[in-house]
């Protein structure tokens, strides 16, 4: 290679890159090029790139053999990690830790922690892959390793997503733990990861899910209806019917638009996790169940062009699908695939026809015919075959088919092929009842010929003598005696033991044992039939789709699908604190999209006044009929009471003279109003500042997740900010997520979700022009934009000064901007205060007098028992649960987000469906409103 | 993941080998080999291969063997999927997929392997990144760079990796912005012996070749898009417009790419635009058979059937065919007993046919077996389920692209049994 040698040397760039491309053709035909290493190494710097990359495929090739000449790469590399070019950077990291030196361990670990906290998430994202190599290299830095991954599962990005899930699958698959946090976000992400992360990810979620949430198809399971910790509640273990976690709903949602992948690597996996998590009527997307392939019966048809093994696969598709409906067409479809020219193949179809002819009752008559003229066919394989699966055929009922058995006899005479000349003996041993002419006949032709048998075919001979012998010993005991000796001088152990055994158990002599008595009955005891197996029965156990499960047997590195838990581990793991941040995640759940109540309360100008209006909604239809307005009508006048109850409690208090004006508006201005709406659809839609979506919302969701405190993202309510057609195709909700804001603790966490419908960008999304109530404050979000179709939810926080007023401002895009208003119920203003009974009691005693609310009510019919109760409550309002020894009251306490008042709440329940709510607060607006809406909640 | 690729030629030499973990000796493939040889036919190889300490898993394309050697649990699937788009960036960097091209570029061949695989696990597998990476070596740019020494490897990281439209590059430049789109409907049949459809499928694609400057943001509709039955799509087609709208939304990658793939399923009535009439038969104590085949026109709306060629698998015991074909040619290969008919076009007023005679060796018994009947042909500008492009839009851009549409229909697996 002195040439190569000379060219590397060289001063010419040109010259180096001829060289180096012949060496690299070198190594890609397997030829040993490692003699050259000094020279190659030289040009680690080299400044031509293509040269550099050229030199790294040689040196991650060589490098294991030439340890100490590689180590004077290294410090190259190193530079490179600093470069500002970032995939200069990450190609650095890759050739450094695909180098297979041990010594430069250290170097690796410091360079791939660098690497996770890099700016570009490219960077990262080899940072991830180069995990994996490095614990190969040296699994003593797994702990290290797996302080790195848990910090790249936190990334945000997609790009790094499917590899450091990777990394987490090679390095530390146990570590169920680190997925906690990162679960959501991994579901939400998942569409738009690199289709091979997204593999990989499916499959790591489906174990996952496992472990963390309950069988979806064990109707009723045992659940802690709730626990209290401070043990003065006992606990409750009720049997409730099954419902789905709303993380493992998300895990189900989100993966199902990749079945339309064009990977079918991925919608292999989104099946194999329907399979194996989904309910099984949901599993009909998959088209698994096999109710579900039955139309498709015909794409499995097999032409005489597809590969063996394809053939063999659909044969076993097509006996699968059979039934008594199909079983026709298939045997039909059947006996063309017999005249195929594929000998494995027509041997597949007859045992094919054997397993349907078994598990189809009706018609193994027709198949047993049908095999039977097989018997006839000149193909000595068919033939041959065809004895085989009619013999396990009539074991099923022998004694209809003497004829068959008869015309088998016949064959012995032509057929060569021993397995089926050992199938036909056999037979004729085992039903020589039925057959008591031939039988003896038989077995003198094959005393004949037995010394030229197959070893199968003589052991078959010998038994056949042995069972003639206890049945019919009159005819055949010289036969046998003659085939017996015959045996004895046999060359194969096997046959010589055989008969010996046979002889003394049958032959009765003086020494022979007891055992003699019982040959009858071993002999020619009832055999059960045997069973048809598909070859590929057997391998449910392993994860569908697996090299394991195709294989079946366990290949390394594959990690067992764990069976479902008895009860499920605690969901809130997975909750994660929404940082005040733009995060493509997505935390809220929105209920099914059905018909709401909008509370429209539309601003005039500056003028500041505020009406009620109540309109019925249809999330995807505008126009209402006429039920709808009589619904909302109704709901119009629910709510006029309520407000006109609310002026009178607080009239003194009430110095907003909007809300004066409001109320004294009499109910046909409202239908005035209300009708005006219905007219001028798209204006009041202008206008509208906030709609409250009453969703109704699963009890069981509500109650399942109850002992939290912190209401669980399934169920909380979204309110409308803009809508769609306002915002020009940017659609805009909001929701109280209830999570604490962490940058300012008085402020409540408002979360808003922007979608934009539009085919275009929507840069510059940020908040303009707040126009607050004084002393109300905002925080906003950092300026955002959106791609076509996106959904991003960012959290911002207001601080509403322990008041119902609005926080009014703009939403401004790079081209319009948007008048738009935040309102919250009273119930958000609050968050969970975590008291004892007795600090509760203490703190009740201090809020009488006036800052007591009292009010007697009926329980709504279905407010049966204390957790209906608890739940009403606290969907009113972010309050948490204070135990109580008294099964009659239940207690609830929080506290104002922005003053830190407390809030106390006893519902007293009473016989035949009264109660008495009592609310303790020094805010006695808040306490009034409060008192308002939770007596909505409870008398619905 | 992925330990090692190889790559073997027809008559079983490893041509090229390439590993992204520790070397794995090539006496691996002598279980592949085997596996070969055990084998009736190239394609009867099975595709996941045991050995005591790994797995070969292979696809057979162009009649090259891609054999990857896996040591760990992996989806087979996964492997598979990720061979094919190897074979697929090949033929889209050399035009083909040959030993030959392969050879010819072994170096860009090798950093494509690099770069689309780190460790094993696929890295960069977009045809647009890795056109940014590694440019696909033309003519003209092999001469200029062996005058400038300037190179065929990008310098900076694809803008694509980064963006939210990976499988764009940004900065596309066309003076002339064209978008063509070929809906293509191969109709897989089984005929049964007396002409009725056993089973009929359409396997539908839609490949597309955009060449739009800068973000152009396209919608294509359909005029009857629940003829659909099972999609899959391009990543870059929305899925939730489809899904509510049945429109297909997407930012497009520059060049060619497959859009969408679809399937016509067998519930819907296929019409099947040829016959065959055939009496191919042998008597028992003859060393004659007789073979005679007709071909013809039946649902075709108006359209010629073109390219038409008939292949059948004639029983072993045929010893030769002595054929006279009314148009086109024909072969028979004694050895594989291969017949193959290059008919052409068909004429509906002088439908062509093949007829003659067949010898047997004497004194056999007539063959029990019946030899099916592959049929290939081609219409142009007829999609036979029916499925019509309403309009392509575009957004996000100023300029009038130019536009096009063309349909194809094709036989894919279509076979008469006799």
């Amino acid at each position: 290679h002195d040439d190569l040698k000379e060219m590397l040397d060289s001063n010419k760039d040109s010259l180096k890159l001829e060289a180096m491309k012949r060496i690299v053709a070198m190594i890609a035909r397997g030829k040993n090029a490692s003699d050259l290493f000094p020279a190659v190494v030289k040009n680690v710097a080299c400044k031509n790139i293509e040269v550099k990359k050229l030199v790294y495929v040689y040196l991650v090739r060589y490098a294991e053999e030439q340890q100490d000449l590689a180590l004077l790469s290294i410090s190259t590399f190193q530079r490179g990690l600093k470069d500002p070019n970032q995939l200069i950077r990450a190609s650095a990291l890759r050739v450094l830790s695909s180098i297979r030196v041990t010594i430069i361990v250290p170097i690796m670990m410091l360079a791939i922690k660098e690497a996770a906290s890099d700016m570009s998430p490219y960077v990262r994202k080899t940072a991830a892959h180069a995990i994996p190599k490095l614990h190969s290299l040296d699994p003593e830095q797994k702990d290290q390793l797996i302080e790195v991954i848990e910090k790249l599962l936190a990334d945000k990005t997609t790009l790094v997503a499917g590899s450091v899930v990777m990394a987490f699958e090679e390095v530390c698959p146990d570590r169920i733990d680190l997925i906690h946090k990162n679960y959501r976000k991994l579901c939400n992400l998942l569409i738009d990861v690199e289709e091979w992360g997204q593999v990989v990810i499916i499959n790591m979620l489906t174990r996952y899910a496992r472990t963390q949430f309950l069988n979806p198809n064990v109707n009723v399971s045992i659940t802690h209806m709730y626990e209290d910790e401070k043990a003065e509640v006992t606990t409750l273990e009720k049997r409730k019917p099954y419902v789905m976690d709303p993380d493992h709903r998300l895990l189900l949602r989100n993966t199902k638009p990749l079945l339309q992948s064009r990977n079918a690597a991925v919608v292999m996996a989104v099946a194999q996790l329907y399979f194996h998590l989904a309910p099984k009527a949901e599993v009909g997307i998959i088209a698994k169940a096999l109710g579900m392939f039955e139309p498709y019966l015909k794409s499995f048809y097999i032409r005489s062009t597809d590969p063996t093994q394809i053939k063999i696969l659909k044969l076993e598709v097509l006996t699968n699908l059979a039934n008594e409906a199909n079983i026709s067409t298939i045997l039909r479809e059947f006996q063309t695939y017999i005249k195929s020219m594929d000998k494995d193949f027509v041997a597949a179809s007859i045992q094919a026809i054997g397993r349907c002819a078994t598990n189809i009752g009706e018609v193994r008559d027709t198949c047993l015919n049908g095999l039977v003229q097989l018997l006839s066919n000149r193909d000595e394989l068919v033939v041959a075959e065809s004895v085989v699966v009619i013999k396990k055929l009539l074991q099923m009922q022998p004694e209809q088919h003497s004829d068959i058995i008869k015309h088998m006899a016949k064959l012995i005479d032509n057929i060569q092929v021993p397995m089926a000349r050992a199938s036909i003996l056999w037979l004729i041993g085992e039903y020589c009842e039925h057959v008591p002419k031939i039988a003896p006949d038989v077995l003198r032709k094959m005393a004949k010929s037995f010394t030229n048998e197959e070893d199968i075919v003589k052991l078959q001979i010998i038994n056949l003598a042995a069972k003639l012998y206890l049945t019919n010993s009159k005819q055949t005991k010289l036969l046998t005696q003659y085939v017996l000796n015959l045996a004895k001088y046999d060359q194969n152990y096997d046959i010589r033991d055989r008969a010996r055994f046979i002889r003394q158990l049958i032959v009765p002599t003086d020494k022979s044992g007891a055992l003699n008595k019982y040959a009858k009955k071993l002999f020619l005891a009832l055999k059960p039939a045997p069973v048809l197996e598909s070859p590929f029965k057997d391998r449910d156990h392993f994860q569908l789709g697996s090299l394991s499960h195709l294989l079946n047997a366990k290949a390394a590195g594959y990690q067992e699908l764990p069976d479902w838990p008895e009860s499920a581990p605690d969901p809130s793991v997975r909750n994660v604190e929404v940082k005040d941040s733009v995060c493509a995640e997505r935390t809220v759940l929105t209920g099914p999209e059905g018909a709401g109540v909008l509370l429209l309360q539309t601003t005039r100008g500056s003028s500041n006044i505020l009406f009620h209006v109540l309109l019925l909604h249809s999330h995807s239809e505008q126009s209402s009929g006429a039920e709808n307005r009589k619904r909302g009508r109704k709901a119009v006048k629910n709510q006029k009471s309520a407000s006109e109850s609310e002026s009178e409690s607080e009239s003194s208090e009430s110095e907003d003279e909007s809300e004066e004006e409001s109320e004294e508006e009499s109910e046909s201005d409202t239908d005035v109003r209300k009708k005006k709406v219905g007219l001028d659809w798209n204006r009041i839609l202008a206008n509208y500042v906030c709609i409250i979506n009453f969703d109704t919302f699963d009890m069981n969701k509500i109650t399942s997740v109850f002992s939290q405190t912190i209401a669980p993202s399934g169920l909380i309510k979204m309110y409308e900010l803009l809508h769609r057609i306002t915002g020009e195709g940017l659609a805009v909700e909001y929701c109280f997520s209830r999570q604490p804001f962490s940058p300012d603790p008085n402020m409540v966490a408002v979360q808003i979700q922007f979608t934009n419908n539009t085919n275009s960008e929507t840069k510059n999304l940020h908040i303009e022009d707040p126009r607050l109530q004084s002393g109300m404050r905002i925080r906003e979000f950092a300026e955002i934009g959106l791609q076509p179709s996106e959904s991003v939810t960012v959290v911002i926080g207001i601080d509403f000064c322990d008041s119902t007023q609005a926080a009014n401002f703009q939403l401004c895009t790079h081209t319009r901007k948007f008048f738009v208003s935040v309102q919250p119920p009273v119930g958000e203003l609050m968050t969970p205060a975590f008291l004892t009974e007795n600090d509760f009691k203490k703190e009740q005693g201090k809020l009488m007098g006036m800052n007591e609310i009292l009010e007697k009510l009926t329980l709504g019919e279905k407010c049966v028992n204390e957790h209906v109760i608890v739940e009403r409550v606290t969907a009113t309002a972010n309050l948490s649960r204070v135990p109580c020894g008294s099964d009659k009251e239940c207690r609830f306490a929080g506290k104002t987000v922005s003053s830190g008042c407390l809030v106390l709440v006893t519902v007293t329940t009473k016989e035949g469906g009264g109660a008495q709510l009592t609310v303790n607060c020094e805010k006695m607006v808040i306490g009034t409103m409060l008192v308002k809406d939770i007596l909505q909640a409870l008398s619905q | 993941m992925i330990h090692s690729l190889f790559l073997v030629n027809a008559s079983g030499d490893i041509f090229l080998e390439k590993h992204w973990k520790s070397v794995v000796s090539r006496s691996v493939c002598d279980y592949f080999f085997e596996a070969v040889e055990r084998a009736t036919e190239p394609e009867n190889v099975p595709p996941v291969i045991p050995t005591p300490h790994h797995c070969l898993i292979n696809v057979l394309r162009q009649r090259i063997y891609f054999v990857a050697v896996i040591q760990s649990e992996v989806p087979p699937l996964f492997v598979i999927e990720f061979l094919h788009r190897v074979v697929d960036t090949f033929q889209d960097y050399f035009g083909v997929c040959t030993e030959a091209a392969v050879k010819d570029n072994v170096v860009v061949v090798y950093e494509l392997l690099e770069e689309m695989l780190d460790n094993g696990f696929p890295l960069a597998t977009e045809s647009n990144i890795l056109k940014e990476l590694i440019k696909p070596p033309t003519i003209l740019r092999t001469v200029v760079n062996t005058i400038t020494g300037s190179t065929n490897v990008g310098e900076q990281l694809p803008t694509g990796q980064l963006s939210v439209v990976p499988w764009r590059r940004t900065g596309v430049k066309y003076t002339n912005n064209e978008a063509y789109f070929d809906v293509v409907e191969e109709i897989d049949a089984i005929i049964d012996k007396s002409g009725s459809t056993i089973t009929a499928e359409i396997q539908g694609v839609i490949d597309a070749c955009v060449k739009l400057t800068g973000m152009p943001d396209l919608t294509l509709s359909f005029m009857n898009p629940r003829l659909l039955d099972d999609v899959s799509f391009h990543p870059c087609v929305r899925f939730k417009r489809w899904e509510a709208e049945r429109i297909l939304s997407f930012v497009p990658p520059d060049g060619n790419f497959r859009l969408l793939s679809y399937h016509v399923s067998s519930q819907n009535l296929v019409a099947i635009p040829v016959y065959v009439k055939h009496n191919i038969s042998f008597r028992e104590g003859s060393s004659q058979g007789r073979f005679e085949l007709t071909l013809g026109p039946k649902q075709t709306m108006g359209k010629a059937v073109e390219s038409v060629l008939v292949s059948s698998q004639l029983p072993r015991g045929v010893l030769n065919a002595n054929l006279s074909p009314s148009q086109g040619t024909y072969t028979f290969d004694p050895v594989t007993k291969l017949l193959s008919w290059d008919v052409g076009k068909i004429n509906p007023q002088k439908l062509p046919s093949l007829k003659g005679s067949m010898s047997l060796q004497t004194g056999a018994s007539k063959p029990d077996e019946n030899p099916t009947i592959n049929l290939q042909f081609k219409i142009q500008q007829l999609a036979v389920s029916g499925l019509k492009v309403n309009r392509l839009d575009m957004y996000g851009e100023k300029y009038k692209p130019f536009k096009g549409i063309k349909y194809m229909t094709k036989a894919g697996k279509f076979q008469v049994r006799t």
